[in-house]
């Protein structure tokens, strides 16, 4: 056998495209980088830190101004009770706009554009300013007080938007043809979209509804302008003061004694983790459900 | 020996079918006074926003046979075939004008519901659309949403002997629909038509995504399933509808001065008749190959 006579180039080592991809890859790992490390920093930094004085008494103790027997029950479960009103408020009325948006929203229609170019500018509103909006028409208007149902209502208003948004996302991710087939066996518009349409959307929907739910739980600036900056050393109810724990962890790192800067930090991962087991809860559901069409 | 024209061999080569076949075919349609006419149109047309995309349509579809619609693309074959269930409804800039007469009864009548009328005429659609349920709940979606939940079971089996898939899937009704080949897939979506009992099945290119040997099922299944129901199947390959089809409709393309196209009517008439001796110049350049 004879060598080919054709030149192939093979062997001549990497031309000067590859060296072109691996430092675009490496400008991509970089970026990776920079949030990983600064993310990890932070965490190994609080976990440092706040690592005393995460125990039973930081779950179960009303804040007191004696750090060592301080804790933040009141606002943990203030946290939770916020939590499950923003749940039970947003998922129905989120769910409920997107299905209009998509499914009986007349596009042409220039309210219906109004409509969502409207709450795609809503979702960009700072969250102060839904503060502003709760204290002036919840608080003072309504005359609701500075309770936690205020607060669970501010919290509300701030992330529909976002969840109207994931919601229309998963909504619309469900191909037509499922809706032309369901549509072709003679049933209504409801029954195509409560038995196929949602359906095959609950996973979509409870993804971006839990990333939405995270978020707000975190939230600080509109609860502390509506007055959830207080001194709560008894458990909250919906019609009453309250103080959620980024509130708490706020007002402890105010305070000059380092020992509560301490239990602050220590407060930092009790919210991280409720905050790291709902992101865990949607990464759960969407894999579980995800839909392959 | 018998000459045969040109045209005629060239057809026997390019479908398989053969004449004598076809018109033994023929010879078994029941004559024009005995067929009974299940949708009657004239002058259809329909319009997405100002333009026609199917214009002056006038036909009957029989009983019990089975209407091919066949022509190039964009000729409104499948638009046309969406009037018959409505479809056209779901599409907010569709206007149909025109009549559609089922069983006699204006189809578009001011009282007549869209929903009413899709539990009577079923159709499958060009890809095999199962939901992504189980094999059985896919099945049972349209009697349960028709409130025919009385022995749901039987019924669901029933579909599915019909549509040959029973033997397939009696093991697994509650695996994923999804999990069925594509072929499959699309003998599910035909019996979940038939589990509602509907008067016709409406087939939209039924078999173009599939391979010759799931072909070869459907078109099986269809002269099985036109002894209890009337099929109207749209199709871009005139070999299957020289297989299948009693009656050939032909559709082409106009294109105005502004360079928009519509869809006509050029010819409908029996399959033989069609394939083997057209009336029009456009259809048998068309059947023969010459074009499109």
């Amino acid at each position: 056998m004879s060598a080919p006579a054709v030149a192939t180039g093979l062997g001549e080592g990497p031309t000067r495209g590859r060296w072109r991809g691996h430092l675009f890859r490496g400008l991509l790992l970089l970026s990776l980088a920079v949030g990983f490390i600064t993310l990890g920093t932070l965490l190994v930094d609080v976990v440092q830190r706040g690592f005393a004085y995460l125990d039973g008494v930081l779950l179960t103790s009303p804040p007191s101004s004696n750090p060592e027997i301080a804790g933040a029950r009141p606002a943990i479960l203030a946290t939770i009770y916020l939590g499950v009103l923003l749940i039970a408020f947003t998922v129905p009325i989120g769910v409920g706009t997107a299905i209009y948006l998509e499914e009986y929203a007349d596009k042409t229609r220039w309210y219906n554009r109004a409509l969502e170019l409207n709450i795609q500018n809503l979702a960009a509103v700072p969250s102060i300013v839904y503060g502003i909006l709760g204290l002036a028409f919840l608080v003072r208007g309504l005359g609701l007080g500075r309770v936690l149902l205020a607060g669970a209502l501010i919290l509300t208003l701030l992330v529909l938007p976002t969840i109207i948004i994931a919601a229309r996302e998963a909504i619309r991710a469900v191909p037509d043809s499922i809706r032309q087939g369901a549509y072709a066996l003679g049933a209504t518009q409801w029954q195509v979209i409560s038995r196929q349409v949602l359906p095959a959307a609950v996973p979509g929907i409870a993804t971006g509804s839990i990333l939405s739910l995270s978020r707000a739980l975190g939230e600080t600036a509109p609860l502390l302008l509506i007055g959830a900056l207080q001194y709560i050393a008894f458990d909250p109810t919906i019609l009453g003061a309250f103080t959620a724990l980024p509130v708490q962890i706020f007002i402890w790192t105010k305070l000059p004694n380092d020992e509560f800067k301490t239990l602050a930090a220590a407060a930092i991962i009790v919210l991280l983790g409720i905050l790291l087991t709902l992101n865990a809860l949607a990464i759960f559901l969407r894999n579980r459900y995800q839909k392959k069409w | 020996m018998v000459t045969v024209p040109e045209a005629e061999t060239e057809f026997v080569k390019i479908t398989g079918v053969r004449n004598d076949a076809l018109a033994e075919r023929e010879r078994r349609l029941p004559p024009p006074a005995e067929r009974e006419v299940v949708f009657g149109v004239s002058g259809l047309t329909v319009r997405y926003g100002d333009h026609p995309a199917l214009a002056g349509v006038d036909l009957d579809i029989y009983k019990n046979f089975v209407t091919a619609f066949i022509g190039p693309s964009g000729c409104g074959k499948s638009t046309f075939i969406r009037c018959f269930n409505r479809m056209n409804d779901l599409i907010p800039s569709a206007v149909v004008e025109g009549s559609v007469q089922y069983h006699g009864e204006d189809l578009y009548g001011a009282t007549v519901d869209p929903v009413e009328v899709r539990k009577r005429i079923g159709m499958v659609f060009q890809k095999p659309n199962p939901f992504p349920k189980s094999i059985y709940d896919n099945v049972a979606f349209g009697p349960r949403v028709l409130g025919m939940t009385d022995s749901l079971d039987e019924r669901v089996e029933r579909a599915l002997n019909q549509a040959a898939l029973w033997d397939e899937v009696s093991g697994r009704l509650k695996e994923s629909a999804l999990s069925l080949s594509g072929g499959q897939q699309q003998r599910l979506c035909i019996a979940r038509c038939l589990a509602v009992e509907p008067d016709v099945l409406l087939m939209d290119e039924p078999a173009s995504a599939l391979d010759p040997i799931s072909t070869t099922r459907i078109e099986d299944l269809m002269h099985e399933l036109k002894r209890d129901y009337t099929i109207v199947i749209v199709t871009h390959n005139m070999q299957q509808a020289a297989r299948v089809a009693d009656m050939t409709a032909f559709f082409s393309v106009k294109v105005s001065e502004d360079g928009r196209r519509t869809g006509v009517l050029v010819e409908y008439d029996s399959t033989p008749k069609i394939f083997t001796n057209p009336g029009d110049k456009r259809t048998e350049d068309y059947v023969t190959g010459r074009f499109g």
